[in-house]
């Protein structure tokens, strides 16, 4: 193992393990951070989710946002999968359907980074699963 | 130069060093703190303030607590209150708390009226004991020469003091905690599987009746009861600088006449004297001494050098226990007790015409190593030992209060003949220094065939624990080194082995002071002007003595020519002579 | 390096690792694996997360789902429905003790509510055994400042500034301690870690060494340079192996990183760390007992002054702070002395971690401001009384603390405030009593411990102690008098006074705050021979009521030891001079005919 020689030695190194760290951290406290939560059941996995929330996850950390992806159960759109719901720190929750990569790359730009609504929002119906009980 | 700090205690204003503690502060302003943990030999650079006993505790202005006066410093502008009810309450307390963990034999125990714990409780009016409880026992533990009973002990730790810092023993340490804490030799073995020397110093400090000497007063008086016996005592020179103590004399003075007195009366057959043996010590270890020399100076270089004196019984215990490999090096001569055992049992025993086993020897020594020493089985021949019974000079005090003798009014006697002779040159054995003076007279006038006209040897003399000096024989240039307290002991002999220091004679006393300092001897309490003042007498008795030089002992010469032919001859290895053992590996029993 | 979307935290601290009842790590390692999930999810051990009631805990993050009382056979199930499937596991999820509602997060269950982890931030979200976690969490930044930038007077000078204070117990400001040591002018210092915890049931140093031990290392190498010192020494009980095995992991990476040893980041200041086992002695927790432990010699305390600033470590100028303090100081280099003071109340800044036990519902390690109240620690982060009892007491400071009621509920925690309530900070322990609880026992409880824990160098508290627990005894036994109360008083008034060590100056605090806020119960076992609370078993007995019993027998056949007589169909009777008080007679009863009085 090389010795760390000086603080700009550390300094570098923890900026590079930063990343490792960084989805425990960000769990730690998710409401200080955009939560984006995507959909992950059978429904959703079988639209293309699974590809959705890899993306999300790549592009944000490219982008440099500051988001938490993390995955759901169903939440009842099964018309419109895959879905993903939008939580900027603060406020409501906003969920979308029919996301693709597409729709994803837009949702990054527009709605975490600007706070501008995109299209596609899905109204809310009902509560999801989660909440019911 | 140190800046002085001003406190008062008791509104009385004082300046002190920086540094000083209350206890001294106070003590300057005749304010009198009572101690029980504490101990402070200063000559001997001991001070032993563990802050245990908590006796000494003092009421601080401002101070949350009330701290221990014989380790707390004073600061400046320290008020401090050794009175207030707080202060008198607590300590009464707390003498309460060591009461009711203390057996209440008073009356049947060996340090009644010399006991620290029962003075104190009088001082502090303790008239019953509020806070009654289990008492913590342990088992007793008797050894040839001290006993432990530490149901009495206290836990002040004077004596792991004595013997870890002081003495460099290592027999005795704190084991377990809390209430059942003791002090213990390593794994809770008895003293004799430790590497006790049976110094006796622990004894010396112990401020209760936990640690006490084997008591032989009964035998001794049994012995005397019997018709059959023939009695003889011996008086090491220590104990006629010290006796008159036991009865209110003044420290130093000398009792020599009215000791032997006392002895007759006590209805001993024979008075004699150890000085006696200690001359013919001189004899023998003198001559093993210029044989050694002479064969160093004549370039042979296996002769073993320096020698070392063999008087002490507590220090040849420390040599085979924790310096086995260099067993070779001190003078094979026996101690003066077990050489008077030898010529009285011998010699003597034929000479009046009484067999062996009805001669019964008692020596009188300032020492508790001497017990286990006339125990060793080497001294002993088929089974009879070659001294019967060893007591110390409190032991012998007791006796004669026992047999109602008024020690002051006695008259001064002189011992028997012929082994009550004695020369200024055996006197000072009892102090450090003092043997290897004695040697040097006789050295340097067998040595030189000079008659030797200046006989204090000044150089050799002092308190300090490791002392070192040159003797001029007629050219040669003899070097000495003296310690006293084993743990000086230690410290000269790793320098040897180290390489560091060189010399041709070493005299060691186990104990600090040398034997006026014995742990037989009456208790100094902590007060080491005790010490010089019985030092003072002893030389002063010298100094006052016809004969000062060993080898002029008309008798000696006597003994010599009828019996046993020459110094270190056939005879005298054989009665006179010991050998040593490797006891390092007894320290553990299987 | 595979890109993990999810991170399961196992808890690896001593407490979870003792409930679980088999590996859950490997359990779980094992599930994804067989999923074919390694690459994506990843399982880590982690320090304590504090709610050890509850253990063995899993944490899923980043949706931060916090698992309860997992077992390794739920692995298969968090596998396939969590990860798999993101529907969280409901029945390993914590149920509110009151509204029974399952809570999903940790941020919305009240044990953490009031909580603020700065001792404990790295715990539960570091990998304790990966030096690269650590500094991915700013770790040794504070020490690359220090060493870089600050040098040590100004180090010092934050330190006092911060107004952190030992969270050993003395609460002595530890930036004065600091200052102490460095003023002192030796070649040899050293810096002493005291991590030979000791009050029953209190866990947080061993918690912080087993779940972040670089922390401790990083404020020792800063404490060091700080006073001129270039060795490190860590006094840590034996019995607390994993922690040990933790640290020396840690110490050995920290080597290897040069972040011990020679030439530290280049500064030219050399520092290294050793370990010391001490035997688990209560009293080695004090300094100057630690200190002569250290050197080989017996566990005693000796008298200060001289201070081990002064005169310490093999008569060296030694700095000696305990586990938690040290976990405080890398972040208040890193955040500034101004933003640890803003935390906590006037004279005590920050926060300090407590473990709460007894009679409460949440039982665990936490960590608040200084200032909190002891109802807001109890009952909102406690959860309240078990069983819904009532409260009686908290005792807090350990053994040598002392027992708070009812009025004291809305005092600030902090160091002043408790003593003067009449209890101690402590090390931190918290112990809930309710009201089945009685006051004299629980002094003779913490007596018996101390009697235990003396050394014996002292007369006060080696006899002193002893007597107090005999007499304690004699009052629980029923055969108390009037006097012994006095006694009681006077007794603990000199041990606290006259006794050499802290250990003794605090050992009466439970019989004397007992005494004081409970002197009626202590007055109703010597004068009427009764025990409210009814746990003094000598002081009460058994009585069938005549009226109720209908001689069903039932009482007298299961007695052990037939001390209870009476025909069939009538009124029974227990002789109380046999009877020895199992209470199997009432438990057995149908009727409600038997009584304690």
């Amino acid at each position: 193992m090389t010795k760390i020689k000086s603080l700009e030695d550390l300094k570098k190194m923890q900026a590079g393990l930063r990343k490792q760290i960084e989805l425990r951290e960000k769990g730690e406290n998710p409401d200080a951070h955009t939560q984006i939560r995507v959909a992950m059941a059978t429904c959703g996995i079988a639209s293309g989710s699974k590809e959705v929330m890899d993306y999300l996850m790549e592009e944000s950390e490219k982008r440099n946002l500051d988001v938490v992806v993390t995955q759901a159960g169903c939440m009842g759109y099964c018309h419109s999968e895959p879905t993903i719901e939008v939580t900027l720190p603060g406020e409501e929750p906003l969920t979308y359907g029919n996301v693709d990569k597409k729709k994803a790359d837009e949702i990054l730009e527009k709605h975490v980074k600007l706070g501008q609504l995109v299209d596609g929002i899905i109204p809310v119906t009902h509560k999801t699963i989660e909440e019911k009980k | 130069m140190q800046e002085k700090i001003k406190v008062t205690i008791n509104k009385k204003p004082i300046e002190v060093e920086q540094g000083t503690t209350i206890y001294k502060a106070a003590k300057e302003l005749n304010i009198h703190i009572p101690v029980l943990c504490y101990m402070n030999l200063k000559d001997m650079g001991i001070e032993h303030n563990p802050g245990g006993c908590r006796m000494c505790i003092v009421e601080v202005e401002g101070a949350r607590n009330l701290p221990p006066s014989c380790v707390t410093k004073c600061t400046d502008g320290m008020e401090i209150r050794t009175n207030t009810p707080r202060v008198l309450n607590a300590r009464k307390t707390v003498m309460e708390l060591i009461l009711s963990d203390h057996p209440f034999d008073c009356l049947i125990c060996a340090k009644s009226g010399t006991c620290d714990l029962q003075k104190m409780a009088q001082d502090l009016g303790i008239r019953e004991i509020p806070y009654q409880g289990e008492q913590s026992t342990y088992r007793e533990d008797t050894s040839p020469a001290i006993i432990r009973e530490i149901d009495k002990c206290i836990n002040c730790r004077r004596c792991e003091t004595m013997c870890n810092d002081i003495q460099t023993v290592g027999a005795l340490s704190g084991i377990y905690r809390g209430f059942e804490a003791v002090v213990a030799p390593a794994f809770e073995q008895n003293l004799e599987h430790s590497p006790c020397t049976y110094c006796g110093q622990c004894v010396a400090v112990c401020p209760t009746g936990a640690l006490t000497e084997v008591d032989q007063t009964n035998s001794v008086l049994g012995a005397l009861a019997d018709p059959r016996k023939t009695v003889v005592v011996q008086t090491a020179p220590a104990v006629r600088a010290a006796l008159g103590e036991e009865f209110g004399m003044k420290a130093g003075t000398l009792v020599t006449g009215k000791m032997t007195s006392a002895l007759r009366e006590l209805g001993f057959d024979y008075v004699f004297d150890t000085d006696f043996a200690a001359d013919l010590t001189i004899m023998e270890e003198g001559t093993e001494l210029l044989d050694r020399l002479g064969k160093h100076l004549k370039g042979d270089k296996d002769v073993k050098l320096p020698i070392l004196t063999s008087c002490c019984p507590g220090w040849v215990s420390f040599f085979e226990h924790h310096f086995p490999e260099m067993k070779d090096i001190p003078s094979t001569a026996r101690s003066p007790q077990q050489m008077f055992g030898a010529i009285a049992k011998n010699y003597f025993a034929e000479k009046i015409k009484v067999k062996r086993e009805d001669m019964v020897v008692v020596s009188v020594m300032p020492c508790v190593a001497k017990k286990y020493e006339r125990s060793r089985k080497e001294f002993s021949v088929n089974g009879d030992p070659d001294v019967n019974y060893s007591i110390t000079t409190r032991e012998l005090a007791h006796l004669i209060k026992q047999a109602n003798i008024d020690f002051h009014t006695l008259d001064d006697q002189d011992f028997d003949q012929p082994l009550g002779e004695s020369t200024g040159a055996s006197v000072i054995f009892g102090t450090t220094g003092g043997v290897i003076e004695a040697a040097t007279r006789t050295a340097y006038e067998l040595h030189t065939g000079k008659k030797l006209d200046k006989v204090d040897f000044k150089q050799l003399r002092g308190m300090e624990g490791i002392r070192e000096a040159t003797v001029d024989m007629d050219g040669t240039q003899v070097r000495i080194g003296i310690a006293h307290g084993l743990g000086h002991a230690r410290q000269l002999l790793e320098d040897i082995k180290k390489g560091k220091s060189q010399f041709h004679a070493i005299e060691i006393m186990a104990c600090p002071g040398g034997c006026i300092g014995g742990g037989g001897q009456p208790l100094h309490h902590g007060n080491s002007q005790i010490l010089i003042d019985r030092q003072k007498a002893l030389y002063k008795e010298d100094a006052g003595k016809a004969i000062r030089k060993s080898h002029e002992n008309p008798f000696i010469q006597t003994l010599y020519k009828e019996y046993l032919g020459e110094p270190c001859g056939e005879r005298s290895h054989e009665l006179l002579h010991t050998h040593y053992f490797d006891r390092k590996k007894r320290w553990i029993k299987k | 390096m595979a890109k993990h979307k999810m991170n399961l935290m196992v808890c690896g601290g001593t407490g979870c690792y003792a409930s679980a009842k088999g590996d859950l790590v490997k359990a779980l390692s094992e599930e994804l694996e067989a999923n074919d999930l390694s690459g994506e999810v990843q399982v880590i051990t982690t320090g304590c997360f504090g709610f050890c009631e509850k253990g063995p805990i899993v944490k899923v993050l980043p949706d931060n789902t916090f698992y309860v009382e997992v077992q390794p056979e739920d692995a298969e199930q968090i596998v396939k429905e969590h990860v798999i499937k993101g529907r969280k596991v409901e029945k390993l999820l914590y149920k509110h003790p009151h509204t029974k509602e399952r809570i999903s997060d940790s941020v919305h269950m009240d044990f953490y509510k009031k909580q603020i982890r700065i001792a404990l931030r790295n715990c539960g979200i570091v990998d304790p055994e990966s030096i690269d976690d650590y500094i991915a969490r700013e770790g040794y930044q504070a020490l690359g400042t220090v060493l870089g930038e600050l040098g040590p007077q100004k180090t010092i000078d934050i330190m006092k500034e911060s107004g952190l204070r030992g969270r050993g117990g003395g609460g002595f400001p530890a930036g004065l301690k600091w200052q102490f040591a460095k003023n002192n002018p030796s070649d040899e210092k050293y810096v002493v870690c005291n991590a030979d915890e000791g009050d029953p049931g209190a866990f947080m140093d061993r918690s912080i060494l087993e779940g972040d031990p670089h922390t401790v290392i990083e404020a020792m190498i800063i404490n060091g340079y700080a006073i001129h010192a270039n060795e490190g020494l860590v006094y840590i009980r034996a019995e607390y192996p994993l922690a040990i095995k933790r640290l020396k992991i840690a110490l050995n990476q920290a080597r290897e990183y040069g972040l011990l040893g020679k030439d530290i980041l280049g500064s030219g200041f050399d520092f290294d760390i050793q370990i010391r086992y001490g035997a688990g002695a209560f009293v080695c927790g004090e300094e100057t007992a630690l200190i002569q432990s250290m050197e080989g010699e017996r566990g005693e305390p000796t008298v200060k002054p001289p201070f081990p600033a002064e005169s310490g470590y093999r008569g060296k100028p030694t700095n000696v702070n305990n586990v938690e303090t040290y976990a405080n100081i890398p972040v208040i280099i890193n955040k500034g002395a101004s933003w640890f003071a803003s935390i906590g109340s006037k004279n005590s800044k920050g926060t300090k971690v407590f473990a709460l036990a007894g009679k409460v519902n949440n039982v665990g390690l936490i960590e608040v401001p200084m200032g909190t109240t002891l109802r807001e620690v109890i009952f909102e982060i406690g959860g309240g009384i078990k069983d819904g009892k009532k409260f009686k007491a908290v005792q807090t400071g350990g053994p040598s603390g002392g027992c708070l009621t009812h009025k004291h509920l809305d005092t600030p925690i902090d160091y002043d405030n408790l003593i003067k309530v009449g209890s101690m900070m402590g090390s931190g322990g918290m112990i809930v009593m309710d009201e089945d609880d009685c006051m004299v026992s629980v002094s003779k409880f913490y007596l018996d411990f101390t009697v235990e824990e003396s050394c014996g160098k002292c007369s006060p508290c080696r006899i002193g102690n002893k007597r107090l627990y005999e007499i304690l005894e004699r009052i629980t036994d029923g055969k108390g008098k009037k006097e012994d109360l006095d006694k009681l008083r006077n007794l603990s008034t000199v041990i606290k006074e006259a006794s050499l060590c802290g250990l003794g100056q605090t050992s009466p605090n439970p019989v004397m705050s007992t005494m004081d806020n409970f002197y009626e119960e202590y007055e109703q076992h010597v004068t009427d021979k009764k025990c409210a609370a009814g746990s003094c078993k000598s002081l009460m007995s058994y009585h069938i009521i005549a009226e109720n019993c209908v001689g069903c027998t039932a009482c007298a056949r299961k007695c052990p030891v037939n001390c209870i007589t009476g025909e069939k169909k009538q009124v029974h009777e227990i002789k109380q001079d046999l009877c020895i008080k199992c209470g199997n007679c009432m438990e057995v009863c149908k009727f409600n005919a038997v009584t304690i009085i």
